[in-house]
């Protein structure tokens, strides 16, 4: 993370709607490259919505976004995205390397054939998100830490710069939270940027490097350790829930 | 077995080709009912054209039914975009409102001719290789022709579109930014859809329609681990019912639409015994630590 280098993701004027309702207003911030990023804030608080208008998938958006200093539209295959599991089809017939398959799309678009070099990416992703001996299993026989470490293997099959996760660690154990806490700092430490949504704010200060919090707007962004003080967690969680919250 | 009695296999077999293709889609994406709501929602198309043309049953009776059909399916999809309602409900509200346009219709302008759905555009399989059309000085069942062409324009249809239907039917947002344009296939289908159920109605008969679109598709589910499997399972399934039901609504002399959904149910409810004879034969899966 160098001053000279562009923000991961950088946002002007953002504000977003659903059904009529505002769920963020006027959002301005930056979250540096090459750093494990964490978007936190109660529930209601638009984390999801706030990478979703990023990405484009909140049509009532405004604003401008810029992903490593360019528009959407430019850097499309730089940017990987794993939703939240609610947002994917549950009893989908799929294998778990079909899913991985997917992450080379942005690169061969509606008809080129995977090549080689695509089927290496495909296996290297499975085997770095410790997922290879379960390429041929249907997903919906597998856990919910197994899903989400096919998917995770799906963004990284893409050798995106920049990956976006909607809370990935929601339906898995504390081990295997770990384990890709693990992947995505390794990814980060190799140059990439990472920014995900998280809702356990006991373990944002100690695992990621920056955090912003939000409330239907930005109340604090920065290192992650001067994000999460009590005062900024009271203003995002409200009082008494929040001493608790904070502490635990 | 007769040169009729074959026509109607073929017929059904060719209709359910598209049907649980595309209906296999449907199923996935929770938009099982769709047929059904197309079905409801062309009666203004058919009172429209009756007022504009005073026909009643021609084939710009078809065309607009087919927009109206698609009024229905595009309404709805905006309708769940802006989410106001969920996917459901916006189902729900369009097409009652379409099907009661037409009753309206019919009860202000066009009270003494008698104008239904079913005597508009539902055709009866029974009858489908007596409605026949020249072609090259032969006479061919116009419902094959129909069956036919829908059939090879859905294959084509899903083998273009393969990536960007698939991705989006299983993760829309992953599709939408990965540049897969999900929104557009999405769109496409449902005009398919839309298209396919009204000249499906006008050949062979609302039940079989929506029976096909969605039974093949459930049975094929419960086999299978992969699109590509299921699809093939579906169209499979959806000739041995075609099959099967002609020949037992000879047997027993009864209707052969409606055995053919019987047999349909049928091979679903046996689908259903081998997938749990399969899981359970099956071992669990290995947890990864």
């Amino acid at each position: 993370m160098t001053a000279l280098s562009p923000a991961a993701l950088s946002l002007r004027g953002v504000s977003a709607s659903y059904g009529g309702a505002a769920v963020l207003r006027d959002i301005d911030t930056d979250i540096p490259s090459g750093a494990l990023s964490a978007v936190v804030g109660p529930n209601g608080a638009g984390k999801s919505t706030l990478i979703k208008a990023a990405l484009g998938l909140v049509p009532s958006s405004r604003g401008t976004v810029r992903f490593l200093g360019q528009p959407l539209a430019r850097v499309r295959h730089r940017v990987a995205y794993v939703p939240q599991q609610d947002a994917v089809a549950k009893d989908f017939p799929i294998t778990a390397v079909q899913v991985v398959e997917m992450g080379r799309y942005p690169h061969r678009g509606w008809f080129r054939r995977l090549r080689a070099a695509d089927d290496e990416a495909v296996a290297d992703a499975m085997a770095d998100a410790g997922v290879s001996d379960l390429a041929r299993m249907p997903l919906d026989e597998l856990s919910g830490g197994q899903r989400q470490r096919v998917f995770l293997a799906r963004a990284l099959a893409q050798h995106a710069d920049v990956l976006i996760l909607d809370e990935p660690f929601t339906a898995v154990d504390t081990r295997t939270e770990a384990a890709l806490l693990g992947i995505l700092r390794g990814l980060c430490d190799g140059g990439k940027s990472v920014i995900a949504v998280h809702h356990d704010l006991r373990t944002v200060s100690e695992r990621f490097d920056h955090a912003t919090l939000l409330a239907g707007t930005v109340l604090a962004s920065g290192p992650a350790r001067e994000v999460l003080t009590s005062a900024h967690l009271e203003r995002a969680y409200g009082i008494p829930l929040a001493a608790s919250r904070a502490e635990t | 077995m007769s040169a009729d009695a074959m026509m109607i296999i073929v017929i059904a077999g060719l209709l359910s080709t598209g049907c649980a293709i595309l209906g296999s889609f449907l199923l996935l994406r929770r938009q099982a009912l769709l047929p059904d709501a197309v079905s409801h929602a062309v009666l203004p198309g058919i009172v429209l054209i009756f007022l504009l043309t005073g026909q009643r049953a021609s084939l710009v009776t078809l065309l607009g039914a087919t927009a109206f059909g698609l009024l229905c399916v595009l309404g709805f999809d905006w309708l769940r975009r802006t989410g106001i309602v969920a996917s459901d409900a916006a189902l729900a509200l369009m097409f009652p409102a379409l099907f009661s346009l037409g009753v309206l219709g019919i009860s202000r302008f066009a009270s003494g001719a008698h104008i239904d759905i079913d005597s508009a555009i539902y055709g009866d399989i029974t009858f489908a290789p007596l409605r026949t059309v020249a072609l090259a000085g032969v006479a061919v069942p116009r419902s094959l022709l129909i069956t036919g062409g829908a059939a090879l324009v859905i294959v084509l249809f899903v083998v273009l579109l393969w990536r960007p239907l698939h991705t989006s039917t299983f993760d829309p947002e992953f599709a939408e930014t990965s540049g897969l344009r999900g929104q557009v296939a999405s769109r496409a289908l449902l005009v398919a859809v839309a298209g396919l159920a009204v000249v499906a109605f006008d050949s062979v008969g609302a039940i079989l329609v929506v029976t096909f679109f969605i039974v093949p598709a459930a049975t094929a589910r419960l086999l299978t681990h992969t699109l590509g499997a299921m699809l093939v399972v579906a169209v499979t399934v959806g000739w041995l019912a075609s099959w099967l039901g002609q020949r037992l609504a000879v047997g027993f002399d009864s209707s052969i639409p409606g055995t053919i959904g019987l047999v349909s149910v049928a091979l679903l409810g046996l689908a259903l015994l081998a997938s749990r004879v399969m899981r359970r034969s099956r071992k669990p899966a290995t947890p990864v630590s």
